[in-house]
């Protein structure tokens, strides 16, 4: 053991030596030969990659980590699919420092360890150079010290509570804040709201959002929480909730249950009466996207409101083209919720700081990645944060029946992502 | 000792299986796999654990436990809970609104560290409670189970239905347990960085001892007169209860030696691996334990580590290569099992490969006494009565 520890440095440094030397001769002979084309060819790979990683002259290989087996699979599929699509888009215009983009895509199989272990194999064995990948917090949390071990780079897409900021992590979703304060800003401005009704599934993302909206809603709307309750994940019975929301008649019902309850959740409370397309109250919802609506059924859900990043809707150029080429790629029938569109973000972010640092080295990028910006994103214009998050604006979208949202209210400026927020603690 | 010899503690087939098993683990896997693979078969071998565990209990007691999951994630949580007490000392968690808890309690608004996680402080706790906490738990249910004559099909069940409810209890408690989440980002053992590629090296050898070390302590059984007693009332347990014998009693002793095993097994994946999970507690990881077994044969200790291995690699190679379609492979592979090897990888070489190499070893060493030759595990399989 102690032989293979002294000679390693020796061997790298032979290797680093003979490698600068053959670019160093290739680099003169094709300035003596042809001095034009010198600006167009890629760099070279030693000095693009000098940690290891599986760059080549042509290709560069990335991870595409999601679950595409288990109970996750339905939530997780549209991910993986704008993540491909991005990544076919990049290699079409030429690719990253010249190099096509070549993805390796595991199988998280819904399962923590599962992601734990696949990650391990993507960035000790495979030398991704990023991964594109994770879905719910669970799996994040169980990838995170690998990623920080073997200092990879990962593009987490999901809209999620924060209180996290590693350096080995870019979050391409909204974090708490920027969703429930734009949400509950619209709502107390628009349908002045007083009185709030908090209800979430059990576990910490609905935990931390009610709790960010309780100390917002208390301290800076003047409003009232006159209610609060979890649920179970995959909690299937609303009807005593839905009691006490009928006793105790909040202007406002912020929803942040997900998954199979959401069918049940918005069903049940279309049973018992309480229709969301009159003026009574406003349901407001931090986790149904065009995804879930498929399950939940637009006509069970028409006249909601839900506090996102983006829509499929949007009207703007970038999405236009975003969506055309979704439906190309995937199908007609697709829809594209945030948690999609915040995924498609992924590779061109990381393209972009790839290209900024001149280098794939994770190091680099990582010093290059705040203040890259995407003036191209489906959703408008975003930038990266020093925190790692990004800036974007926060939207409200009415569901319609035929399952997409109207876009309805848009912030007038970037929010500003803050995942560990003073005073909502 | 109550053997006449070493040789009836470990016949020779039984010697020549583990030392060939030793060279493969010691030897040959650390010498060809780099470490990232070899922590993989680590992990891997956190579940030879519980199957070992299982062969005792359902291949010679006869009880089927589709809860050893329960088992494994007791002694994981408990490692677990140590770990991440070390980690959220005050200065790694000063963000939080009460630094020196662990993160999740905090999200959770828990402001004290609740009075059953304080016992983990301490290693020396921790590491027994690793084996006593399942053992406990297993005596409880064998207790409540056993003595009333529950067997078969109602304690699989039963079983099943405590790993659920296990399952409901960590994921529910979130703030005590960590949740669906589990308990994560363990970084250190008493300072001793535990995500290096060495400590990844000196893991896995802790790993195979502890592993050799339940092993041989299942031979002991196995070979032992409780060993006989347990095939006795597998077959018929009326005819041993006639005799005089206590069944509920060696029923519950073996289920305990399977839970301690297993609680093991947890430990070591908590430590291979970082973190523990709720997933590894419910009915489907702990049905897949019970596979892992059957793959190996029910009846070899051996086989079962095998069945592991075999089960595991399959696994995480067709989920590698074909993330769509591993699940399918899967299924064709333990219904080819279940239906064309009933004793597993260990019938199969029993039935062809064993008497060549009885005829090779008679050739080297000489031919076998008769006695030597019983092997009883393979032949007494049938569940009837025999005249």
């Amino acid at each position: 053991m102690d032989h293979s520890n002294d000679s390693k440095p020796f061997k790298q440094t032979r290797r680093k030596f003979l490698s600068t030397t053959v670019t160093a001769i290739t680099a003169a002979v094709m300035m003596a030969s042809m001095p034009m084309t010198i600006q167009a060819a890629a760099p070279a790979t030693a000095e693009v990659n000098t940690t290891g990683l599986a760059v080549t002259d042509n290709t560069v290989k990335v991870g595409i980590l999601h679950s595409i087996t288990g109970t996750m699979a339905i939530s997780e599929e549209g991910s993986v699919q704008a993540e491909i699509l991005a990544i076919e888009q990049i290699n079409a215009m030429g690719g990253v420092l010249g190099r096509k983009i070549e993805y390796i895509q595991e199988d998280g199989a819904s399962d923590w360890p599962t992601f734990a272990d696949r990650s391990n194999k993507l960035l000790r064995q495979d030398k991704v150079a990023a991964v594109f990948g994770c879905w719910t917090s669970a799996s994040r949390k169980a990838v995170l010290p690998i990623f920080e071990r073997y200092n990879g780079m990962l593009y987490y897409p999901t809209f999620y509570e924060g209180l996290e900021q590693s350096p080995n992590v870019i979050y391409t979703g909204q974090e708490a804040t920027q969703q429930v304060l734009a949400g509950l800003d619209w709502v107390a401005e628009e349908k002045d709201a007083k009185t709030f009704y908090l209800i979430g599934s059990d576990y910490i993302w609905p935990r931390t959002s009610n709790k960010i909206a309780r100390t917002h809603i208390e301290q800076h709307l003047g409003g009232q929480v006159v209610g609060e309750d979890y649920f179970p994940l995959g909690h299937t019975s609303f009807n005593s909730v839905i009691n006490r929301i009928r006793l105790r008649k909040p202007d406002v019902i912020f929803a942040s249950v997900v998954g199979g309850s959401n069918v049940a959740f918005y069903r049940q409370l279309k049973a018992a009466g309480l229709d969301m397309t009159k003026e009574d109250f406003t349901l407001l919802t931090i986790s149904v996207t065009e995804d879930e609506v498929l399950g939940i059924g637009g006509e069970n859900i028409a006249g909601a409101y839900a506090s996102m990043k983006y829509f499929q809707s949007l009207p703007n150029e970038n999405n236009e083209a975003f969506v055309k080429a979704f439906k190309e790629r995937w199908g007609a029938d697709a829809v594209i919720g945030d948690v999609t569109q915040a995924a498609y973000l992924g590779p061109w972010l990381w393209k972009a700081a790839v290209e900024a640092a001149g280098s794939f080295d994770v190091d680099k990028v990582r010093a290059a990645s705040p203040d890259i910006e995407l003036t191209t994103a489906p959703e408008g214009y975003v930038r990266i944060h020093e925190n790692h998050h990004l800036w974007s604006k926060g939207r409200i979208g009415h569901a319609q029946r035929d399952g997409q949202f109207k876009v309805v209210h848009e912030t007038e400026e970037l929010m500003e992502p803050d995942p560990f927020p003073a005073g909502y603690q | 000792m109550p053997f006449s010899s070493f040789k009836d503690y470990m016949p020779r087939q039984d010697l020549l299986a583990f030392v060939v098993l030793a060279l493969l683990l010691v030897v040959i896997l650390p010498l060809t796999l780099d470490v990232m693979r070899l922590n993989q078969t680590g992990k891997f071998l956190s579940f030879a654990f519980v199957a070992v565990g299982l062969v005792l209990c359902w291949g010679y007691g006869g009880i089927l436990s589709l809860g050893q999951g329960v088992f494994y994630g007791l002694g994981g949580y408990a490692l677990a809970m140590y770990l991440k007490l070390e980690a959220s000392t005050p200065e790694n968690t000063r963000i939080q609104t009460t630094p020196g808890i662990p993160d999740f309690m905090d999200w959770n608004r828990i402001t004290e560290l609740p009075w059953f996680w304080e016992p983990f402080y301490s290693l020396t706790f921790s590491i027994l409670a690793v084996v006593v906490v399942p053992m406990i738990v297993a005596y409880l249910i064998g207790l409540a189970m056993f003595k009333r004559r529950v067997g078969g099909v109602y304690f699989a069940i039963i079983t099943q239905s405590i790993a659920a409810i296990l399952t409901i209890l960590i994921i529910g408690q979130q703030g005590l347990t960590g949740g669906v989440n589990g308990i994560t980002d363990l970084r250190t053992l008493k300072g001793w960085n535990i995500h290096t590629d060495s400590a990844s090296y000196a893991l896995y050898f802790v790993c195979v001892a502890l592993l050799f070390a339940c092993l041989l302590i299942a031979q002991y059984i196995r070979r032992s007169k409780t060993g006989r007693i347990l095939v006795a009332m597998r077959g018929q347990e009326d005819r041993v209860r006639f005799s005089g014998y206590d069944i509920a009693n060696f029923k519950i002793f073996v289920f305990c030696i399977g839970a301690a095993f297993a609680g093991i097994g947890g430990a070591m994946f908590t430590l291979q691996e970082g973190f523990m999970s709720p997933s590894f507690v419910g009915v489907v990881p702990s049905i897949e334990m019970v596979i892992f077994c059957a793959v190996g044969g029910r009846l070899s200790l051996i086989g079962a580590v095998y069945g592991v291995l075999l089960v595991s690699v399959a696994k995480t190679v067709f989920g590698e290569n074909f993330p769509e379609l591993w699940l399918f492979a899967m299924g064709l592979i333990f219904i080819g099992v279940v239906l064309g090897l009933p004793n597993g990888i260990a019938g199969l070489y029993a039935t062809y490969v064993g008497p060549h190499v009885d005829r090779l070893l008679d050739r080297i060493f000489g031919k076998q006494t008769p006695s030597e030759q019983t092997q009883p595990h393979l032949e007494s399989n049938s569940q009837g009565a025999t005249p």
